[in-house]
């Protein structure tokens, strides 16, 4: 009996290849390849171009009522903030989320594409897909296309019949199974903070004030962090949004000018 | 075998600057005509702004809404992720309720919506004075604050106005003269403002 190894393939079909089981809709769209002898080369010309978001800070766990997921808002290109405001938790289905770390267009294209993915599989499958195979399905695809530039580091979470899941996904063809992550440049400071503050038996209303902390630290210290702290909590019904709180606003909240330090600055 | 420098490449920066502001119920959007390769001006009357909803319109039997369209140039920027188109775009329109929408946009299709943008060569000196005459809440607030601005169209073309004039004293690549067009309910309106030339 010959085993059927096409699962392993990992070559991308750049031509275009479609398949007729998803009605058109190939296993990865097709691109254009520059004609030049020196691929890489021209990919690390073309990336001063697209200056990927490297800056940033993400951060998701799991705890006793399921998974929270935050991130700051700021997008830098080089030294220039080319926005605050920029969506870094991602809404794959109603009950998945992923975060946005490495280059804006490629975690925004692509776990679009991984919803797209998700819906085809409740609809061939008459049941949702679990927080492993959403993760292994894009995890995949970011290994097919190793080595060519992609920058994508991203955690995915969800609730599914076992219960909270949270996997860490990247473009080099990582992908891990854990309880808490940070990613970005700011995830030190945030790691910091969420791992001297963590318990698994925390309420929902601590767990999203330690996120959001441990965002605020982050964007503090880290130059290329900052804008909105998000918090997001999935829990068995579905993701839900907590907070969006400016960090400016957070510092003061968190550090209010206290009249008598500025007089003793004043005197001294 | 030494490693061979190209020749020729296939991307050149012809500058200039692009503006779009949204509001209520209008949407701004200008940009300068200039049209430069180095230091060389190839033309001072290239139109940089154009109409994309007709072919759409004709496939899917309805008017294409501002969101669709985002969507659609995210979609063709990222299938040339590999060879990147070298444009930095901001789409400008209304969306199903007739407020305006701005969405910006880098090389490679990554959007997202927002009150006002600019980019080209003059984003990093106009962008800052639409933050300080502009700045709108973050859409990542909760609870969500509009982002579009209080502005009346008629102050939001003025600001558009002063904008270029700034631009174009500091931006070498920006300049000759100001195509501004503006969308609302009663539909498209074109407007030509003159710039340095220099």
């Amino acid at each position: 009996m010959k085993l059927d190894t096409s699962g392993f393939e990992s070559t991308v079909p750049f031509f275009g290849t479609s398949s007729d089981l998803l009605g058109g809709l190939s296993a990865a769209p097709s691109f254009d390849i520059p004609a030049t002898t020196d691929f890489d080369g021209f990919q690390k010309d073309a990336i001063q171009m697209v200056k990927p978001a490297k800056g940033t800070t993400t951060l998701a766990f799991i705890f006793k009522e399921g998974v929270i997921v935050a991130a700051d808002s700021r997008a830098s290109m080089g030294g220039y903030i080319s926005s605050q405001s920029v969506k870094k938790i991602i809404e794959i289905n109603p009950y998945m989320l992923g975060t946005m770390a490495g280059g804006a267009a490629d975690c925004q294209f692509w776990h679009r594409n991984l919803g797209i993915k998700c819906r085809l599989h409740e609809l061939a499958n008459k049941r949702r897909i679990s927080v492993t195979g959403a993760s292994k399905l894009l995890a995949n695809i970011l290994y097919s296309y190793r080595g060519m530039g992609l920058s994508v580091g991203t955690m995915i979470a969800g609730w599914d019949e076992t219960g909270p899941g949270l996997y860490y996904v990247d473009s080099e063809g990582g992908r891990l199974k854990g309880t808490r992550f940070s990613v970005g440049s700011g995830s030190p400071y945030a790691y910091g903070v969420l791992d001297s503050g963590y318990k698994h038996d925390m309420s929902v209303e601590e767990a999203a004030e330690l996120a959001r902390r441990a965002i605020y630290h982050a964007t503090f210290r880290d130059g290329a962090s900052g804008g909105v702290a998000s918090v997001y909590h999935v829990g068995p019904n579905g993701w839900k949004k907590l907070s969006g709180d400016d960090v400016g606003e957070l510092h003061y909240k968190y550090y209010p000018a206290m009249p008598s330090t500025e007089q003793e600055m004043v005197e001294a | 075998m030494v490693k061979q420098q190209p020749n020729w490449s296939p991307y050149d920066n012809n500058g200039g600057s692009c503006v779009a502001i949204a509001g209520a119920d209008y949407c701004v959007i200008a940009a300068d005509t200039r049209m430069s390769s180095g230091y060389n001006i190839l033309t001072r009357d290239y139109s940089k702004i154009c109409k994309l909803h007709l072919i759409y319109q004709h496939q899917h039997n309805k008017q294409m809404s501002c969101p669709a369209m985002a969507q659609l140039l995210s979609n063709t920027l990222y299938y040339k992720r590999f060879f990147p188109y070298y444009a930095f775009n901001v789409l400008g329109g209304l969306d199903n309720e007739g407020k305006g929408c701005v969405f910006t946009y880098d090389a490679v299709g990554s959007y997202e919506r927002v009150g006002y943008s600019s980019q080209g060569s003059g984003s990093t000196l106009i962008m800052p004075f639409l933050d300080n005459q502009l700045k709108s809440p973050s859409p990542l607030l909760l609870p969500a604050q509009d982002a579009v601005t209080p502005l009346s169209e008629s102050e939001a073309v003025d600001l558009v106005k002063t904008c270029f004039a700034s631009a174009t004293e500091r931006d070498i690549y920006t300049g000759d003269r100001l195509e501004i067009v503006v969308l609302n309910a009663d539909g498209i309106r074109r407007e030509y403002m003159e710039l340095r030339k220099d």
